[in-house]
Formats: C-alpha cells, sequence, structure tokens
C-alpha cells in the first residue's frame, strides 16, 4: 500500500536536481584547489602548491587559530546555557516571565546579524564606559556574542531530544530515592549525550563561520580567520582559499560522518528503550 | 498521574530557580538589554567623541537635562535611498524565500517520504553543506558567476551565447546565493513537520479516489503549514538584513538594508542613524519574528 504511494518521479527528479545544485558548486571548489595556475579559471595542471602557500601565509594561521580557540569555547559555554534553556522550557511548568523567556530563546535563531551584532557592540561600549568592563573589545566580548546567538541553536537540538525521552525513567528514577541532581546526572544525561554532542558540533561550526558579528564586536587586535577570508574575496579570487575551503570541506564531512554514526547508534538506543517499556507493561 | 508517585516537572516554587536564573539573566543582558540600547542611541546625535554620539541626559547641578532627538529619524525619511533599501531588502527577501520553498517543498516531501538510514542519510546531505563555511559557499559562486567563471565558459562552448554575459554582481546573482545558503533552513523545518504526517490520511484518500494533486492540495499541504511558516520565516528574516551576499555576489545597484547599516556604521562612523535603521528594520521584522515564534515555542515547550 505504502510503495503505491512511494516516491512519484516529480519527487526524485527534485531530489536529483537539488542535490546537484547544492553539491556542483563546491566540487567545483575542490577540483580548482589543486590546480596549477595563478588564475584560477585556467587548469594548468594538478599541484599542491595552494596547500603549502596556505600553510606558510601567517596571518591566515593565526586567524585559523583564534578561530579554532573561539569556536571551541563558544561551543563549551552554549552546551552548557543551551540546556539549562532546554530543561526551563520542557521541565519547568510555568513561572513569571516565561513568556519573555520564549522569546529570548526563539528570536536569536532569525535575527538578522547585523542587528545582534550592532546591540551588542554598543551594549559593550556602554558597559565599558559606565563601569569600566569590559575595557577593551576583542576575545572575550566575540565570545560572550557567540554564546548568545549559539546557545539558541543548542536549546533547539537539546529541547527537542528532552522532549521525547521518556519521562517515565526519570520518573522512576526518582521513585527509588534520586534526587533532581542525581537524576539528571544519572539517567538523563546518558540519555540526551547524542543530542549534547550534534549541538556543540553546531555551535562549533556555526562559531568558527560568523563574520558580521565578530565584526561589530571585535577589538582592533582580534581577527578571526572569516574576516581574514572575507577581505581576501572582496580583492578577488585567490586559489589559497579554494585550498583552505577543501580542507574546511573535508574535516566537516569527517564530522558529519561521525554525527551520522551516532544518531544512527541514537536510533538504536530509543528503538531498545522503547522495547523495554513494551516488554514491560 | 498515579497517587503517590513524584512528578518529574518542577513545580515546587524556589527549587528550580538556578537553573532558570543562568539562562535567563544570560539572554537578558545579552540580548534584550542591548536592543534597548539600540533605541536609545538611535535618539542621540552624532558627535565627534568617543563614542561617537551625544549623550542622552545630563545630570549637573541637581538637573536632569533629557536630550532626545528624532534628527535620525527624520534623516532616514529624507533621503529616499533608506526607504528603497527597506523596499528592496522585503522584495528580495520575499522572492527568494518563495524560490526556497519552490525548490525546498519536493525535496523535504521526498526524504519525509523515505523510510530507514537513508533518510537519515539524505537529511544529512541536506544539512552538510550549511555546516561547512558560508562565506565559502559564496565564494564558490564568485568562481561560477565570473566573466571568464564556468558557466559562462560552458555557454560560450556550447554556442549558447556569443560574448559572456554578465552574472556576477547582479540581483540575479545575489538570488543564486541567498537560494544557496538558506535552503536547508527552510528544508529541515519541513522535513520536520512532513515526517509526521499520518500516512493513513493519504491512503483513506487514495480509497476514497483522490488523485495525487487532491491529495497533495487537501492534506498534505494543509497540515504541514505550520513547517512551511516556520521554514520561511528561518528564510525571509535573516535574508531582509543579510550583508555578506549583497557585498559580495551583487553590484553597486544591489540595495539592501543591511549593506547600508553596515556601511553607516563602518565607513561613516554614524552610530546613532546606524541605529535607527536597525530600530526601524526591527519594527519592520516583528510581526514576522512573532510570527516565526509562535511555530517554533510550540515545537520547544512541553506539549503535555
Amino acid at each position: 500500500m505504502s510503495q503505491s504511494l512511494g516516491t512519484p518521479l516529480f519527487t526524485r527528479i527534485s531530489l536529483l536536481l537539488g542535490f546537484f545544485f547544492l553539491y556542483a558548486p563546491m566540487v567545483v571548489l575542490i577540483a580548482y584547489s589543486f590546480n596549477a595556475s595563478e588564475r584560477v579559471n585556467i587548469w594548468a595542471g594538478f599541484s599542491t602548491r595552494w596547500y603549502g602557500e596556505l600553510f606558510r601565509d601567517e596571518a591566515m594561521m593565526a586567524a585559523l587559530w583564534m578561530s579554532l580557540k573561539l569556536a571551541f569555547a563558544t561551543a563549551t559555554g552554549s552546551i552548557i546555557l543551551g540546556t539549562l534553556a532546554a530543561l526551563v522550557l520542557t521541565r519547568v511548568r510555568n513561572f513569571r516571565g516565561k513568556l519573555l523567556f520564549g522569546g529570548m530563546v526563539t528570536a536569536p535563531l532569525v535575527m538578522p546579524e547585523v542587528i545582534t551584532g550592532l546591540s551588542l557592540l554598543l551594549l559593550f561600549v556602554g558597559m565599558g564606559s559606565a563601569f569600566g568592563w569590559p575595557a577593551e573589545r576583542g576575545f572575550l566580548t566575540i565570545w560572550i556574542a557567540h554564546v548568545t546567538f549559539c546557545m539558541a541553536f543548542v536549546t533547539v537540538v537539546v529541547s527537542s531530544r528532552l522532549r521525547e525521552l521518556d519521562k517515565s525513567l526519570e520518573e522512576a528514577a526518582m521513585d527509588l530515592g534520586a534526587s533532581r541532581l542525581g537524576t539528571f546526572f544519572y539517567i538523563t544525561l546518558p540519555i540526551i549525550a547524542p543530542a549534547l554532542v550534534s549541538g556543540w558540533l553546531l555551535a562549533f561550526t556555526l562559531s568558527l563561520d560568523d563574520l558580521v558579528i565578530a565584526s561589530f564586536v571585535a577589538g582592533p587586535s582580534s581577527t578571526t580567520l572569516p574576516m581574514i577570508v572575507f577581505s581576501s574575496v572582496r580583492m578577488g579570487l585567490s586559489p589559497q582559499i579554494n585550498a583552505l575551503a577543501t580542507l574546511l570541506i573535508l574535516a566537516v564531512s569527517l564530522g558529519a560522518v561521525l554525527a551520522y554514526w551516532l544518531s544512527l547508534r541514537d536510533e538504536r538506543t530509543r528503538r531498545v528503550e522503547m522495547q523495554v517499556l513494551h516488554e514491560k507493561r | 498521574m498515579s497517587v503517590g508517585r513524584r512528578t518529574f516537572g518542577w513545580r515546587a516554587p524556589g527549587k528550580h530557580w538556578l537553573v532558570v536564573a543562568a539562562p535567563y539573566l544570560w539572554l537578558l543582558l545579552f540580548f534584550a538589554v542591548p536592543f534597548a540600547i539600540v533605541v536609545k542611541i538611535s535618539l542621540a546625535e552624532s558627535a565627534i567623541a568617543q563614542p561617537p554620539y551625544t549623550a542622552l541626559y545630563e545630570y549637573v547641578n541637581n538637573v536632569l537635562t533629557l536630550r532626545v532627538s528624532l534628527a535620525n529619524y527624520l534623516f532616514l525619511l529624507s533621503d529616499s535611498l533608506y526607504f528603497d533599501a527597506y523596499l528592496s531588502s522585503l522584495r528580495i527577501a520575499a522572492t527568494s524565500t518563495a524560490i526556497c520553498l519552490l525548490i525546498g517543498y519536493p525535496i523535504a516531501y521526498g526524504i519525509a517520504r523515505m523510510q530507514g538510514p537513508k533518510q537519515s542519510l539524505l537529511l544529512m546531505l541536506v544539512v552538510l553543506p550549511s555546516w561547512t563555511s558560508f562565506l565559502i559557499r559564496i565564494y564558490a559562486w564568485v568562481g561560477l558567476l565570473r566573466n571568464n567563471g564556468i558557466i559562462n565558459n560552458v555557454l560560450l562552448s556550447l554556442g549558447v551565447v556569443d560574448e559572456p554575459i554578465r552574472l556576477l554582481n547582479t540581483d540575479v546573482a545575489v538570488y543564486i546565493g541567498i537560494v544557496y545558503c538558506y535552503l536547508p533552513f527552510l528544508i529541515l523545518p519541513l522535513y520536520a513537520n512532513l515526517v509526521k504526517l499520518d500516512n493513513r490520511l493519504l491512503e483513506a484518500a487514495t480509497d476514497l479516489g483522490a488523485g495525487p494533486v487532491a491529495r497533495f492540495l487537501h492534506i498534505t499541504l494543509p497540515l504541514s503549514l505550520g513547517g512551511v511558516i516556520a521554514g520561511c520565516m528561518l528564510v525571509f528574516i535573516p535574508v531582509v538584513g543579510e550583508f555578506v551576499i549583497p557585498e559580495l555576489l551583487g553590484g553597486s545597484e544591489t540595495l539592501m538594508i543591511g549593506k547600508v547599516l553596515w556601511g553607516e556604521f563602518f565607513n561613516n562612523r554614524d552610530w546613532p542613524v546606524a541605529s535607527a535603521v536597525a530600530t526601524v528594520m526591527l519594527i519592520v521584522l516583528l510581526i514576522p519574528i512573532m510570527l516565526f515564534h509562535r511555530y517554533q515555542f510550540r515545537e520547544m515547550e512541553a506539549n503535555d
């Protein structure tokens, strides 16, 4: 029966064209990163010289290191705050100010970056002149800005897992005398761990990629990788950026394979969970 | 709920305050308060000082002087550039959202109808490009769309055109860039909605003689409306304020408000006008943001 409602030809063709549209530009980008020619559009044989030049570019490497540190710190900060926010949304019934809280959790997902960037910069400048902190803008101010918009995405990922989680497991633990904190650390946390991993990775990539917000809140001494990429793209094409893009796509693909594997395992765990519950009933 | 069983929701007052307080205070300080400051500074005047705007109030000799100036807003009204930029941003955002929907709906539907590991694999393939850098994906299109880029070379060698057509630095390039970058954001919520669609409804409709078009119009589309709205808002709202795409792919005639705000802030260093531009943009986007919130919050909150 469901076979007759399966994938019609039209849907198959749109899937095929859709994936071609999504992936063809990246394939071209990767191919040209191995181009020997200085001119990006002319193929002059296979070469890895741009990878060498990329690693010798000190400004680029310094910015990459800065961005990686920032993304690591951002992902860690937003996983903590984002999980707390998800717990509030899914486990705390009603409290005063929940309406405002809900708005502040969902709005960062869609807020145009120029508005977020400008408003945070004005806050930092205002705080700086009122309390003397932050005295200068740099790593810390970018970190605060990134955690603020990344935690909203973590909240979406974690809260959807928390909602699916069978509450009777948590209730059983508490019936057996576990405290709320104990229940969280021994029952809830291990079950939502895969969602935490994907939330962490999502926040990491969002932070690594942000140009606009960081440009507003960064100080003169803090240059992130997207800022360097942006200014060199503005100048014109450069084969080094192709090499950088290829390495990034490679890293992301590896991460995605890992995430896919984790989600498959998570699904299997979920199925076992459901089975155990069914047998009990 | 059976008697004598503790429930897991934190109902008791005073127990949950720490869990609530940390994210609440963070968002209040770093998300809500900054907007108030933007509005405040949009009412100040530009000045050659550090920071470059006048104080809104002064407290000298026990006299509080308030200086509120609407000059920045009047300035936005006086120069048609701003009005045109808002209008053109809304037009570009609406058009590209519609294109994303036309391309994304069949993809989301196709993936949602699939079974097993193939489904999660395809879903991951949709999301994967958005995990790589946004900037680099736009950069890829700069290379493709140039006068001597691949698209023009293919068209030339096929004899479709005699000389390269200008693609880069046009509105067409901006549309391509937006659709390319934002498509996954539309597909994801739509997929999450469509995957919940009960197959039995479609089977019942088939048994009652409905064809594929009738099934789609009367069952699938109305039931997926929530996902359509969420996906469209997830594209439309950020695109209205988009800066990077019109900057790198658009031409000098591509007018978008995000670019105007960036220019006022970084090039003219006029913080009060930039704040006024941001405030008006927020007001324009208020209804779309509320629409998005209504759907997203229902998805995230406890549903029982």
